[in-house]
């Protein structure tokens, strides 16, 4: 018989199911581990520390955690609407470009605060008008957006380049990259809110993008299950044919879903941009948009899910540059493929343990 | 006369820049006729480098690196087919996952067997593939415009570049007069059809997928032991995504694959060439545009501007028997 179609509880769907997959993935990295010749737990136990134990370390990787967070949201929303946006590296990339603008124009004349709800709009349009086309050739032309993305992602890159090493480079510098921001351009650190807890930020970056990142998860949710559009991105996402009958406008609906998308992916970059380095870099979303993937698909789409995942991947990416100081032979590489494993187990093999669950959750029904 | 030489050394360059796209794209071509989308032939290109690189250090024998990179192009191409065929996983997904486990993979072995920050040992000599001077390059050479394009381009390759050009041929015969090759093009435009049949419809995704990692592992090959003498971080640079372009650029078909190779591979070479030179009219154009100009190029054909791209019907979709 077959067990695609026997209903689980959601705490085996959303709960013990995903946690054996993370187990899984965790598993094969330690053997990776293992097989160079290293001590798994010694460097899990190192991971923790270098993530965990220290004031300054919980502000990295919260610092990374608000990255992911909006990137997770950003594949998150396009998910909903059952398209796979590959191109949230690029929209944040470009969205960088939006962040930076209104931080250049802005930081002479006024305080951050007056600076910030400009950046987020510029962030966020910039990185939208990143999937407007991607999305566009989707709606009307029915052009793949996987394909279409990741070729944008390219095209966004090489664009960057081109703008920071002819347009915005600081005359008689080397370094392709903006001024420095002024404070009016950046975005302050979070040391209050670390000293609540007793702790103290030290170097870490972690800042006001983190609440941004917050209040985002809580207007996606209010999106995705509390208004008509976030109901008719469901319906596409579920069945496309079964929206269009419904009436659903089938353009409509993908290009704003993924126009949001893309918009949530523009504002990582206040994140990295204003909030860490006070200056449009390149390459500054550093894979952030790809690990928004694996944020996703751990924290099944869902904010909170995202915000756990998020913070699971800033552990590891914040964990693992303290590994790789702590065992040299452990390169940071080593979470890029950790973050492999968990796409791997946790998105594609998804459903690998689900006829097993299914049949130990009836043989327990049955006694 | 000097134009021409230009001419010919960036051709040349074109042939050799487009040999990893070529084999990557035609391998592509096999699986997603099949129905199954390849978003890891970047990755598939990358492991298989690392590992004919480490083979043919270790053994001096480029054959044993060429052995290597196939076995492990192949064992990344089981994997994909194990999550989107046998578990019915999201093929993206699993593409983009076996991209990750390659790129960390690559580096976090590499720098613990050979301490040189990601680098592999420099392969000696005997461990490459180098260019093979065909019969009468030296004769020709007098001769003009034949002798230097016979010289420069034509011979002087390694013999993976003469494979990957044999291997289009090859692709088209097996894909359009065998077969094997019937059916994997009907299973990705209706694996039902097929299944009712009485043909294995897994069976054969997994054999397309076998023949899509044998492919890219010549890719890989070609990038560390052919074109350069070691293995180097992150060397497919997107490669692989380029050749996903040209797979579809060539809307799925092989011969127009290698045209498709062949531009984007110029393209590649030209950008080098231009690197800090002006043209005549227009100024200095910026090395970007040429690096952004396959995608471009892609994005434009995909939006149905020249002709319609028709990807293959079941791409992207697991196949479930019952229903």
């Amino acid at each position: 018989m077959s067990t695609a179609s026997v209903p689980l509880p959601a705490w085996i769907n959303y709960g013990v199911i995903p946690l054996l997959n993370l187990i899984l993935a965790f598993f094969f990295s330690g053997l990776v581990v293992w097989a160079i010749g290293e001590n798994p737990f010694e460097a899990l136990n190192f991971l923790i520390q270098g993530a965990l134990g220290r004031g300054d370390a919980i502000g990295f990787t919260l610092f990374y955690a608000t990255s992911f967070i909006f990137t997770g949201l950003s594949v998150a929303v396009a998910f909903h609407a059952g398209l796979f946006n590959i191109g949230s590296e690029g929209q944040a990339y470009v969205g960088g470009l939006g962040a930076a603008l209104v931080a250049l124009s802005l930081d002479h004349y006024v305080p951050w605060y007056v600076t910030m709800p400009f950046a987020v709009v510029g962030a966020a349009l910039f990185g939208a008008a990143w999937a407007f086309i991607p999305a566009w050739l989707q709606a009307k032309r029915g052009s793949h957006i996987v394909i279409t993305t990741i070729m944008f992602n390219f095209i966004g890159a090489a664009l960057m380049v081109y703008l920071l090493v002819n347009v915005f480079i600081v005359p008689g510098k080397m370094a392709p990259e903006t001024r420095t921001f002024l404070p009016g351009g950046q975005l302050p650190k979070l040391d209050w809110l670390m000293a609540l807890f007793g702790l103290k930020l030290g170097p870490a970056p972690f800042n006001v993008s983190f609440i941004i990142a917050l209040i985002m998860c809580y207007l996606v949710w209010l999106l995705i299950w509390r208004t008509k559009l976030g109901y008719e991105m469901r319906t596409l996402g579920i069945s496309p044919t079964a929206a269009v009958y419904a009436g659903i406008p089938y353009v409509r609906t993908v290009i704003i879903a993924m126009l949001i998308s893309g918009g949530l992916a523009g504002m990582m970059s206040l994140n990295a941009v204003m909030g860490a380095s006070a200056r449009l870099q390149v390459e500054f979303v550093a894979g952030a948009g790809f690990v928004g993937i694996a944020v996703s698909l751990m924290g099944r789409s869902h904010p909170v899910g995202i915000i756990l995942a998020a913070i699971l991947f800033g552990i590891l990416y914040q964990g693992g540059a303290d590994l790789s100081f702590e065992m040299p032979n452990i390169t940071r590489d080593m979470i890029v493929v950790i973050q492999g494993l968990v796409i791997f187990f946790a998105g594609a093999l998804e459903y690998m343990l689900r006829p097993a669950m299914v049949r130990l959750y009836q043989t327990a029904r049955g006694k | 006369m000097e134009y021409f030489d230009t001419f010919v050394s960036i051709l040349g360059s074109a042939i050799r820049l487009s040999i990893p796209l070529l084999f990557t794209a035609l391998a592509g071509l096999f699986s997603e006729r099949a129905g199954i989308f390849d978003i890891g032939l970047e990755g598939k290109m990358l492991a298989s480098a690392f590992a004919a690189a480490c083979v043919a250090y270790w053994t001096g024998n480029a054959w044993a690196g060429l052995g290597a990179g196939i076995l492990v192009s192949i064992i990344f191409s089981l994997l994909h087919g194990f999550a989107s065929i046998t578990n019915r996983g999201n093929q993206i997904v699993s593409g983009v996952a076996l991209n990750f486990i390659a790129a960390g993979l690559t580096i976090v072995l590499g720098t613990a067997w050979f301490n040189q920050g990601g680098r592999t040992g420099q392969v000696p000599p005997e461990g490459r593939f180098s260019g093979i001077i065909l019969p009468g390059a030296d004769m020709m050479h007098d001769v003009p415009i034949i002798g230097p394009l016979y010289a420069n381009v034509i011979s002087g390759n390694n013999i993976l570049t003469y494979i990957a050009f044999l291997m289009v041929p090859i692709s088209w015969w097996v894909l359009y007069r065998t077969r094997f090759g019937l059916r994997l093009r009907a299973v990705g435009e209706n694996p039902g059809a097929v299944d009712t049949a009485g043909v294995s419809v897994v069976w054969l995704r997994y054999r397309a997928l076998i023949v899509t990692g044998f492919l890219a592992g010549f890719a890989g090959t070609y990038l560390s032991i052919a074109q350069s003498a070691a293995f180097i971080n992150n060397m497919s640079a997107g490669k692989g995504y380029i050749a996903l372009a040209a797979l579809i650029f060539a809307k799925w078909k092989p011969v127009p694959v290698m045209f498709a190779c062949l531009l984007f591979g110029f393209l590649d070479a030209f950008a080098n060439f231009m690197q800090g030179k002006s043209l005549p009219m227009i100024g200095e154009v910026p090395v970007q545009i040429f690096q952004a100009l396959p995608y471009i190029l892609t994005c434009v054909l995909l939006a149905g501007f020249i002709g319609v791209a028709r990807p293959p019907k079941a791409g992207g979709v697991a196949y479930t028997k019952e229903r």
